[in-house]
């Protein structure tokens, strides 16, 4: 194993179909026009010094380092910002080159620090590998001018010196090893699209700095490190590099946060993570990370994680730490006795929308071939089962249309109910680029998300909607395309079933779905609606970007029918630059659907009531299986409450906080005999287990996640599972006491059964992925290399279906008792319920949740900033702090969800999804008040936490 | 099967019929009830059906008939199931 080593071209690829052939030292290169003569070079393997330029972002021609000679032209000109030209000769190495860089490197070395040997940057210092390159010998300035490198000068204060600043949890800067080569502030406004730092002074006198010469904690920087990479010294160095030295070797891997998928070189010594480097060959980061990916993994040597399996008898008791052995005889035998008190029926299994593609396989397998039922479901249900019953409606595949690049052919970009530069930081990154370089962009939310104004973007329209009217709205932006006659009807007649078509525009075109009939019920202008469509409908590729805005609502299946009739009668399918793109939430919420854990599918979105499929199964497995669609999480909970669901197997997955109506769910699981929790701490959900099984994180484990665009990459081991096992291992283990006799040695035999079984991943190996680096699916005979981009010749059902989407307002409706609307999001630096990064330094930037209230409301009910307030729904109250601001409209309330204390979901109910049973967190009507503290229920719910998390110490258990 | 969860079963049925009411293609009742088949399990199906037999209240008419078609042998699944699995209207 060796560090794995990125070749920096020195400038960003050229994107040209024209070629320019060109001489370098005699050698003859011929590359896109438009290429850097620095890129050309190194093309054929030659270096040419550089400080201020690497390929991540555009040139600057400020150190002139980099200086080349052209035959017959004067000077020596940067070959950083020249271009090649045709028929050109270039040298890149002459007496009067070298005499320039020396004078160049002794410059800035006469300004630095030379303490390399005790520096962090030692052996990864640009500077360091050019004073060697240009061969630098001497300095003959001396050190004692005006420089930043002291704090003091001859006993005088240094007014030039500043201190380092150590205010960000995970990198230092230190100003004065910078040589203001720009790079970090280039990065962060190409790359990172915020904007967070300037460089102030000019001359010998500028310094780089964040914001108005603040600390980076204070500053707009969200922590996202490209500038810490893009850094040729060590003036931005991860503190992790400075506590644990350089690395000595590294592996790819896949992130486990979000669904955006981004790869990551695991930079290691031994078995200890020295730091995450984005992998610049990661078909969906293209080397940058956000600060969850990059930053948060200490999680994984955190005191609370659980390294033994325990048991007890009733969730009174304390828990007893046992032997592996023991604690999965125990499960196995609870599960089976509760099968033979209750019926096979009495029993299922949660997948994890976190775990690999291989452990959602096995426990969805556990519970077909080894309950003999379908009682299985994963958490996508709570977020994005209705994309998979909507899309595969409108299109016959739940699948998003596009890959993440698609996003540079969009002229038009419409977000709905998503927030992509919290919850899908990096796509959201690539997203502001693109909407920086003229693409145009309307957002449907109704808070003011941060795209709708940030640094050098601007939403053309933002439309702060009601929560709980997407499908009027989506509805109304159809009846103004079709009554304005801005329907691609050419497409629609090729691509779409007729007769559908006609029904549905006859159905929008009628006069009660027009803007201004809704203009009441949405709270939008009339006229915004109508601007907003006709940009869509003529302003070139338009692709749209939804999220769980649009999921997470009683009607949200039927808003993913809208908007791909949105889609489809505008054309805006089947090639680059357009498509209906659901942003998912969690990193592997795609594959955990693709491998059947859902009651009703098989592997491969294959009904269970399918012969053929179920026949392929049946014969793999040896045993038949049953026809029949199982319980969905929410139906599981009503039969327990029932008494007719009485045991829950739950990998990777906190039900009791992340779903709603938190006293509905706990009731539900204390009615049950045996709830096994495979996890790495102990979560909300496990206060209600009789067995827990300490979980590995994904540093520990090999095996494959399918991320937002169908992108299946792996993940590989790059340390010992520190509680002895890989998740699926203890699956195997389960499934082995419970008779199943299986055999993995490893993942790669797991993913080989899934190919086997599942056309869609008929060509998917670990070899196969080594090869290509990732792969998205379908990957069979007709597309042996995945498939980019969907839907290009025809849709995978057919004729493309227009369904006619009714609004229909939803059962959460505001009165006198609770007047506001709530809805819920996330923040960029927590995850989802948080176990994870609350168990970092990204507490940091978010150590509560806070209740984000309008000035009119909060000044009717007599709130101030800061102040606790009480939020009672007719499911529960809950307490927090208020925050005051306008990004939310009257009459709308917004939190997040990330920590447990909070218990957002004691007030959200049980209101869900027609389709799907998808919860319909995004609404819920709500009252205000202020309060002292906590309620009733958070203490309570804090001392019954304390209650379940006492463990039994060793002398107990023995007795 | 309680009360409380005949109550919810009727909330998510009349859901799904305001959906399929609306569609012209194909015809809203034969939607609804294939719906039901592919999504919803054999007990929470038997319980919708009890409560048809015992008149349905509460539920709307596109409701009652395409809980009615479950057990017609077009959708027989309702009433192919293994005995001892709920489906009483307790
Ligand atoms: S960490 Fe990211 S956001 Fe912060 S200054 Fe660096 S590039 Fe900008
Ligand atoms: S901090 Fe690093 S990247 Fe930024 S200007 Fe200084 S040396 Fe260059
Ligand atoms: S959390 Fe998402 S955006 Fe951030 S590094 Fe991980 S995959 Fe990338
Ligand atoms: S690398 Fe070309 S001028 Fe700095």
């Amino acid at each position: 194993m060796t560090l794995i080593k990125e070749i920096d071209y020195g400038t960003p690829e050229s994107l040209s179909v024209k070629s320019v052939t060109l001489t370098i030292d005699g050698k003859s290169v011929t590359v896109p026009e438009g290429t850097s003569i620095m890129r050309a070079a190194m093309e054929v393997g030659t270096e040419i010094p550089k400080l201020c330029a690497t390929d991540s972002i555009k040139a600057f021609g400020s150190c002139r380092l980099c200086v080349i000679e052209v035959e017959g032209r004067n000077g020596t000109p940067a070959s950083c910002t020249t271009p090649v030209a045709p028929g050109i000769s270039v040298k890149t190495q002459t007496p009067r080159l070298a005499a320039i860089r020396r004078g160049v490197m002794e410059l800035y070395i006469s300004d630095h620090p030379l303490d390399c040997l005790t520096c962090a940057a030692n052996g990864d210092c640009e500077l360091q590998d050019m004073a060697g390159a240009v061969g630098l010998r001497d300095v003959r300035y001396g050190y004692d001018g005006a420089n930043h490198v002291f704090a003091r000068n001859n006993g005088e204060v240094n007014f030039d010196w500043k201190p380092k600043d150590e205010s960000n949890p995970y990198f230092t800067f230190d100003s004065s090893k910078c040589i203001v080569c720009n790079r970090c502030v280039r990065a962060c406004e190409e790359v990172q699209g915020t904007f967070a730092l300037t460089i102030s002074g000019r001359g010998f006198e500028s310094r780089v700095s964040a914001g108005m010469d603040e600390a980076f904690m204070e500053s707009e920087c969200v922590s996202c490190g490209a500038c810490v990479q893009a850094c040729p010294t060590a003036t931005l160095i991860e503190k992790s590099v400075v506590a644990v030295g350089q690395p000595e070797h590294s592996e790819v891997t896949t992130c486990a946060y979000c669904g955006v998928g981004c790869t990551f070189k695991a930079e290691m010594r031994g078995e200890e993570v020295v730091r995450m480097i984005p992998w610049k060959d990661g078909k969906a980061n293209h080397g940058h990370s956000c600060v969850k990916g990059r930053f948060a993994y200490g999680y994984a040597h955190h005191g609370d994680r659980i390294l033994d399996p325990m048991i007890r008898e009733s969730i009174d008791q304390p828990w007893r730490v046992v032997s592996w052995d023991e604690a999965v005889g125990f499960a196995a035998d609870r599960l089976k006795a509760a099968q033979e008190k209750y019926g096979k029926n009495a029993v299922g299994v949660i997948t994890s929308s976190r775990c690999t593609n291989e452990e959602s396989y096995l426990v969805q397998k556990l519970a077909r071939q080894g309950f003999l039922n379908n009682n299985t479901d994963t958490c996508a249900r709570v977020c994005h089962s209705p994309t998979g019953y909507g899309l595969a409606q409108a299109f016959g595949t739940s699948a998003g249309t596009q890959d993440f690049d698609s996003v540079d052919d969009a002229d038009v970009i419409l977000v709905i109910g998503a927030n992509p530069t919290d919850a899908h930081p990096v796509f959201g990154s690539r997203m502001k680029k693109r909407l920086r370089e003229g693409a145009k962009l309307i957002v449907i939310d109704p808070r003011r998300i941060d795209l709708v104004r940030s640094p050098h973007v601007e939403a053309d329209y933002h439309l702060p909607l009601k929560p709980g009217t997407n499908v009027a709205m989506v509805t109304a932006l159809a009846h103004v395309i079709v009554k304005e006659n801005l329907v691609n009807l050419d497409f629609v007649k090729a691509r779409c079933d007729w007769d559908e078509y006609q029904d549905w525009a006859a159905f929008v075109a009628d006069d009660r779905y027009s803007p201004e009939a809704l203009e009441s019920v949405l709270g939008v202008p009339a006229a915004d609606i109508r601007g907003a469509a006709r940009l869509y409908a003529t302003g070139g590729n338009g692709a749209i970007y939804y999220g769980l805005g649009v999921t997470e609502h009683s009607q949200g299946s039927t808003t993913v029918m809208g908007i791909a009739n949105l889609a489809m009668a505008t054309g805006n399918l089947g090639r680059r630059g357009v498509g209906v793109n659901p942003l998912r939430g969690q990193n592997n919420v795609q594959g955990s659907c693709d491998m059947g854990s859902f009651p009703h599918e098989l592997p491969g979105y294959r009904h269970i009531s399918n012969d053929a499929a179920r026949q392929a199964f049946e014969k793999d497995w040896g045993v038949s299986l049953d026809p029949e669609p199982g319980l969905r999480i929410p139906n599981m909970f009503d039969a327990a409450i029932e008494g007719t669901f009485k045991g829950l197997y739950v990998q990777g997955e906190d039900i009791l906080q992340s779903d709603p109506d938190t006293r509905h769910v706990s009731r539900a699981l204390a009615n049950m005999e045996i709830v096994i929790v495979q996890d790495l701490f102990l979560v909300e959900t496990a206060n209600y287990a009789h067995v827990f099984l300490p979980g590995a994180t994904f540093l520990e484990k090999d095996g494959t996640f399918t991320n937002a665009e169908r992108r299946i990459q792996r993940v590989t081991k790059v340390m010992s599972p520190k509680n002895g096992y890989a998740d699926w291992e203890v699956t195997q283990l389960l499934a082995n006491k419970l008779g199943l006799n299986w055999n993995y040695a490893n993942a790669s035999e797991i993913m080989d059964e899934i190919a086997r079984l599942t056309p869609s991943f008929a060509g998917v190996s670990f070899k196969h992925l080594a090869e290509a680096g990732s792969l998205q699916w379908p990957v069979n005979d007709d597309s042996p290399e995945g498939m980019p981009i969907m839907h290009i010749n025809g849709f995978a059902r057919g004729k493309g279906k227009f369904v006619i989407t009714e609004y229909v307002p939803t059962e959460e409706k505001v009165g006198p008792r609770f007047p506001l609307l709530l809805t819920t999001g996330r923040i960029l630096s927590q995850y989802n319920v948080g176990a994870q990064t609350r168990r970092t330094e990204n507490s940091q930037w978010h150590p509560e949740d806070i209740l984000e209230i309008h000035p009119h409301d909060a000044e009717d009910r007599g709130v101030r900033e800061g102040d606790w307030v009480k939020v009672a729904s007719r499911a529960g109250e809950t307490t927090l702090r208020a925050k005051i601001t306008d990004r939310v409209a009257p009459g709308v309330v917004y939190t997040t969800f990330h920590h447990p204390n909070t218990q957002a979901n004691v007030v959200t109910t049980d209101n869900s999804d027609w389709a799907t049973n998808c919860p319909e967190y995004k609404v819920t009507a709500v009252q205000i008040s202020t309060t002292n503290g906590p309620t009733d229920w958070q203490h309570q719910y804090r001392e019954l936490t304390e209650q379940s998390r006492r463990i039994a110490s060793t002398i107990d258990a023995a007795e | 099967m309680s009360h409380d969860s005949v109550d919810k079963l009727v909330r998510m049925a009349n859901q799904i019929g305001t959906f399929f009411v609306a569609q012209k293609h194909p015809e809203g009742v034969a939607s609804m009830t294939d719906h039901l088949k592919k999504f919803w399990d054999p007990r929470m199906r038997n319980a919708i059906v009890a409560h048809v037999d015992h008149g349905g209240a509460g539920l709307d008419p596109i409701a009652i008939e395409a809980v009615k078609r479950l057990k017609h042998p077009a959708g027989a699944a309702a009433s192919e199931l293994r005995p001892g699995e709920g489906g009483s209207d307790g």
